[in-house]
Formats: structure tokens, C-alpha cells, sequence
């Protein structure tokens, strides 16, 4: 073995969002090369200086893109992420937090 | 009547907002049938526990002992590096450039952070930062310095800017004093940053002459 590997992710959800964007690659939603120019896009703001290719530019231009295909929109994926955060705050700490969670849940 | 709040109101789970637009996109995903969850825990495993710049440092001490090995790996790297079993995406047109005492290589990718996954693995942060981006095509002997390289000044430096479709890595020279050392010893000597070319490999103390008896 050569030097010890530095972790791949800083953090779980960084190594969620690799995997959401390797998955929908590979399930044909979008060519390597057409990533790499949405995110070489996404980190090159026309009113802000250029930021890092990280993860959370990764998210960011995976939730245009799914916008842009109509695969899940916007207001959608905010109010998944509410309910979320409701379930969160509902879900005594060190248990799994699930959707069922959130107080405002309807199946 | 006594107020302990620890327990009158237990506290909830943490979840940052970015680890909630996560879950939603993921939960969201699944229903629509266009992820598997299972699926995506073996990825997180896969790169982990296995991908990693070991890979690179096989191919790279492979390449140093066996110069056929190394024509093929200069030549035509994807299938060279396919004969080690490794390979996979984010690989699929891999280059390979050799540091000779003339040149020395960096790799770079100036759009975003294309880098060779099935031999070095995911990039480290400062790969994907700006100021490397930047920096690295127009003052790379200063990069080179920040990473503690100091190459001579007759040798040239050559830039290499990784894009999806082609992915670079560096093959170092083989250190002094590794005559006879094993395939496995010589891959133990090449870090990440070797391959990426901010980086050399590592180095061997000349063994002292045997004394007499």
C-alpha cells in the first residue's frame, strides 16, 4: 500500500450525492461530459467569484439539471426537504430519522 | 415543582439543511424508480474502501520494473492499466505522461475536477479548488513550491488539463537506490501527489557498503 488513503468524503452527505449523480449517469439522464460542463457552468457565477467543484456544487447542479429534465421539481424537492427538517426535530436523538416522522406525514 | 428541561423537552435529531435537500432528492428519486438505494450504499462502499490511489501506485511500480509494461502504458493506457484489473468509470480514456529528467508533468483539470477515479480514486479538496485550477497553468513551478517540490530549473514543466472525456495521471521516475526492491516495495514509494505531479515519490537512503568482518 502507498501513503494512507485520505477519506473520499468529508461528510455522509457527500458520498450520497457522489452516488445520486454516478446512479443518474448511469441511468442515462446525462453524459459524463455534459456534467462536467453544467458544473464547470455552476461554480463560474456571473456575479461572483469562481468557487470549488465540491460536493455541494455537485448537488446544485444536480438539482438544476433534475429541474431543467422535469425529473423532480423545485418546489417539490423543498417541500421534501421541510418535512425533513420536521422529522428531524421530531425524531428523539440517535434514532433513524424518517419521513413517517414528520408531525404533518400523510401517507 | 423542579424544571429539568433535558428531560421535560427531549431534543430532536440534527439535520443540516443541505443533509435534508439530500434525503429529499434521494427519497424523492427512489419513489420515481430512478435510484436504487441499495445500489447507491455499494457505491459509497465501493469508493470508500476500495478505489483509491493504491490502484495508481500498482501501475505506476509495474511501469518500473517492466519496460515492455511501461511502452504499453505510454502508448495506450486504459487497456495497459485494464491487465492490472483495474478500471471502470471515470477511466474510460486514460493518458498516461512519463517525468523524465527533461519533464515534469502536472495534472490539472481547469474546468471543474476531472481526475482519474479507478487509479487515484475521488480528488482531494484543494485539487477542486480555484486557486489551484487557476494557478497550476500559469505559475505551476510556484504550485509545485507550495507543495514542498522543488524541481530543477533546466527541467520543463508540462501541464496537463484533464477534461471527462480524457483523464491524465503521472507516471514518476523510479527512485535511486530501489535496485532489486520488490513490485509491491516500489508501489509503497508512490503517493497520491506523485501521480498527480505535485508530488515525488518517496525517496531511499543509499544502503551503507557492507563492512568487513
Amino acid at each position: 500500500m502507498s501513503t494512507p488513503s485520505p477519506r473520499a468524503f468529508a461528510a455522509p452527505w457527500e458520498a450520497q450525492v457522489f452516488a445520486l449523480v454516478v446512479s443518474l449517469q448511469e441511468a442515462g439522464l446525462f453524459t459524463w461530459a455534459e456534467w462536467a460542463d453544467r458544473l464547470g457552468r455552476e461554480i463560474r457565477p456571473t456575479d461572483a467569484p469562481e468557487r470549488a467543484a465540491d460536493y455541494a456544487a455537485w448537488l446544485a447542479t444536480l438539482e438544476t439539471i433534475l429541474s431543467e429534465r422535469g425529473v423532480t421539481a423545485s418546489e417539490s424537492v423543498a417541500a421534501r426537504t421541510a418535512a425533513f427538517l420536521r422529522a428531524a426535530a421530531a425524531t428523539p436523538h440517535g434514532q433513524p430519522i424518517r419521513l413517517e416522522n414528520d408531525p404533518l406525514y400523510r401517507p | 415543582m423542579s424544571h429539568d428541561h433535558a428531560h421535560d423537552h427531549p431534543h430532536g435529531s440534527d439535520l443540516s439543511p443541505v443533509e435534508a435537500r439530500v434525503r429529499a432528492l434521494e427519497s424523492l428519486l427512489t419513489e420515481k424508480g430512478y435510484i436504487d438505494p441499495a445500489a447507491m450504499d455499494a457505491l459509497v462502499e465501493l469508493y470508500e474502501t476500495k478505489v483509491g490511489p493504491h490502484a495508481g501506485a500498482r501501475v505506476v511500480a509495474r511501469a518500473w520494473v517492466d519496460p515492455d509494461y511501461r511502452a504499453r502504458l505510454l502508448a495506450d493506457a486504459t487497456p495497459a492499466i485494464a491487465e492490472l484489473g483495474i478500471g471502470g468509470r471515470g477511466g474510460e480514456h486514460m493518458v498516461v505522461v512519463a517525468n523524465t529528467p527533461e519533464t515534469h508533468n502536472l495534472v490539472v483539470c481547469t474546468l471543474c475536477s476531472c481526475y482519474p477515479w479507478p487509479v487515484l480514486g475521488l480528488p482531494p479538496v484543494w485539487y477542486k479548488a480555484p486557486p489551484y485550477r487557476a494557478r497550476a497553468v500559469i505559475d505551476p513551478r510556484g504550485v509545485l513550491a507550495e507543495f514542498g517540490v522543488t524541481i530543477p530549473e533546466t527541467t520543463r514543466i508540462t501541464v496537463w488539463d484533464s477534461t471527462a472525456e480524457t483523464r491524465y495521471m503521472v507516471l514518476p521516475m523510479r527512485p535511486a537506490n530501489t535496485a532489486g526492491f520488490s513490485e509491491e516495495a516500489l508501489a509503497a514509494l508512490v503517493t497520491r501527489d506523485a501521480m498527480i505531479g505535485t508530488g515525488l515519490p518517496g525517496t531511499v537512503p543509499p544502503t551503507p557498503p557492507e563492512m568487513p568482518v
